[in-house]
């Protein structure tokens, strides 16, 4: 194999003239982490209410839940993206397709709603489970306190669902980082599209896989770290 | 069963005068609590009246009636699976039933527009496998529905459950986690947790029955406690010396019906029943 390596290539002035290669890769590193920070929030709301509709004893309920799950389980991501990006504008009323196509930064926007439904189908899997893995005492104790069923979840079911899930929630939440790689396609300038930039300016790349690889894989660390920094934290004592 | 396992405590005052004497965060002498005696209502506490349930094809209960005066205690006893649990759920509405009609202090169940929520808060239950709320603590789990549900501020429901953990001699575990407490204390937590709501009449769905032998005492001391004190009780149980000790009536049922319904001492004196006569000596054989 014919290769030069340069580990210098970092420090190199990039063509777009914002800085170095490293810079470059630096800000698709923000555009990545507040993606998928933003994209969390939604996941987590969505999919906490989704989760909990699929428990309630309505059977309308209940259905909403699973069709909701269903349907956003079961595109791939990327279709998803591209439904949301390039169809979407074009089934809207004209006028409202043609201002979602100028908002400024909409590859952002488009990025971190579509993730954030695709994760809150997983969530609300997590919370499912999570609330049915409760004894069936512990809705019925609620109850019997006078507790509505809106209370009864708040403050006794969910507190303890979220601390069964915590670990498989730690998975999704790292799955939806990862996942904003997928919205490269559509053009939001994150760590994977900024690392293909500087591969097709530079040629470097090895280099610029390297780091880019070598960054998820810090981030996934620290996240990890952090969610075992809360599991301590909520950890109920003698249990 | 003794009181030894209760702490020291001021003797047992007569129920009438613990209930008028009580300041409103509940004095440390008595479980039993202020709840002002409701008017206009001279009928029973508990009606049950011909009351049916399915399950799909399969019938729990069976065209049941019986009720619970204020201030009487009625033991609910009977084979696994005859629906005891059900009938007991179904006078706080936490199972619905299909047919026939309960009332609690006056209030139908069953009627649409009736509110559970404030039903339920004046209806205390206790259940086999206690149910704390484990992420709370002991002070926590006594003040959450006081706090939520009657409206009262933090204090007000601190105050109140410590007094309540004082009477059933737990006040030191006050800061603890249910799952730091025997299975014994638990149950005595869930028992103030109910009583904490200062409800009118108590439902015990076996209390002692998931219990280790040496901790059904402590338990069942509080109960016969609170049944001195003049608390309208019904409680699932087979322990039959609880029965003996405090119990009015004894109910006894099988295969989701209400078989016999006698006073204590009918019961344990002649059962008319062959169902229940069997079943006693069974019971009581051990
Ligand atoms: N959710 C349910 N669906 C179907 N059948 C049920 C359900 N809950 C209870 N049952 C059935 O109803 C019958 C009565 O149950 P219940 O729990 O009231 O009995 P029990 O007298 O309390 O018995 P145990 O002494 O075992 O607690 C049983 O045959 C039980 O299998
Ligand atoms: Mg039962």
């Amino acid at each position: 194999m014919n290769y030069n390596w340069n580990w210098g290539i970092f420090f190199e002035q990039s063509p777009e003239g914002t800085g170095s290669y490293a810079d470059m890769l630096l800000s698709g590193l923000v555009w990545t982490i507040v993606t998928a920070l933003c994209a969390w929030v939604i996941a987590f709301a969505v999919g906490s209410v989704i989760g909990v509709l699929r428990t309630l004893p309505s059977r309308a309920a209940q259905a909403i839940g699973n069709a909701y799950v269903e349907l956003f389980r079961n595109i791939p991501l990327l279709v998803q993206m591209f439904l949301w990006y390039f169809v979407l504008p074009e089934m809207l009323p004209e006028s409202w397709g043609t201002w979602l196509k100028q908002l400024p930064n909409a590859p952002f926007y488009t990025a971190v709603v579509c993730l954030g439904f695709f994760t809150a189908s997983r969530v609300a899997e997590q919370v499912r489970a999570g609330i049915q893995a409760l004894p069936r005492g512990q809705r019925m104790a609620g109850t019997a306190l006078g507790l509505t069923t809106a209370q009864t979840y708040r403050y006794v079911l969910l507190p303890n669902a979220y601390r069964i899930i915590l670990p498989p929630l730690t998975s999704e939440f790292l799955n939806n980082l990862k996942n904003t790689s997928v919205a490269l396609t559509i053009g939001l300038l994150e760590l994977t599209a900024r690392a293909r930039a500087m591969q097709e300016f530079s040629f470097q790349v090895f280099e610029a896989f390297t780091a880019a690889t070598i960054i998820y894989i810090v981030i996934n660390l620290l996240v990890v770290a952090v969610a075992g920094l809360i599991e301590r934290r909520v950890a109920v004592p003698g249990r | 069963m003794t009181s030894s396992a209760m702490p020291p405590v001021s003797p047992v005052p007569e129920p009438q005068a613990a209930a008028a004497a009580a300041p409103a965060t509940g004095p440390v002498g008595t479980l039993l609590t202020e709840r002002p005696p409701v008017a206009a209502t001279s009928g029973p506490m508990i009606a049950i009246d011909g009351v049916s349930k399915w399950y799909g094809d399969f019938q729990v209960l069976t065209n049941c009636t019986t009720s619970v005066t204020k201030g009487e205690v009625v033991v609910v006893c009977g084979p696994s699976g005859s629906g005891k649990s059900t009938l007991i759920k179904c006078v706080n509405a936490l199972e619905p039933f299909q047919k026939g009609q309960i009332t609690v202090d006056g209030t139908q169940i069953a009627n649409k527009k009736t509110n559970l929520p404030k039903l339920r808060s004046r209806v205390g239950m206790v259940f086999q496998h206690f149910e704390l709320f484990p992420h709370l603590s002991i002070t926590d789990n006594l003040s959450l529905a006081q706090r939520k549900v009657l409206g009262r501020s933090k204090d007000e429901a601190q105050a109140k459950g410590l007094a309540l953990l004082e009477r059933v001699g737990l006040k030191a575990h006050a800061h603890k986690f249910p799952g730091q407490l025997s299975g014994g204390q638990q149950q005595r937590v869930a028992i103030a947790r109910a009583l904490a709501m200062n409800p009118i009449v108590m439902l015990f769905d076996e209390p002692t029955s998931a219990l280790d032998p040496e901790m059904v005492g402590e338990v069942l001391d509080v109960m016969v406690e609170l049944a001195r004190e003049g608390m309208t009780m019904m409680v699932v149980t087979h322990e039959m010396g609880f029965a003996r000790k405090v119990a009015n009536r004894v109910i006894f049922m099988d295969k989701g019906e209400i078989v016999e319904d006698a006073q204590k001492e009918e019961f344990f004196g002649s059962p008319r029943s062959e169902r229940a006569q069997t079943f006693l000596s069974r019971i009581l054989q051990h």
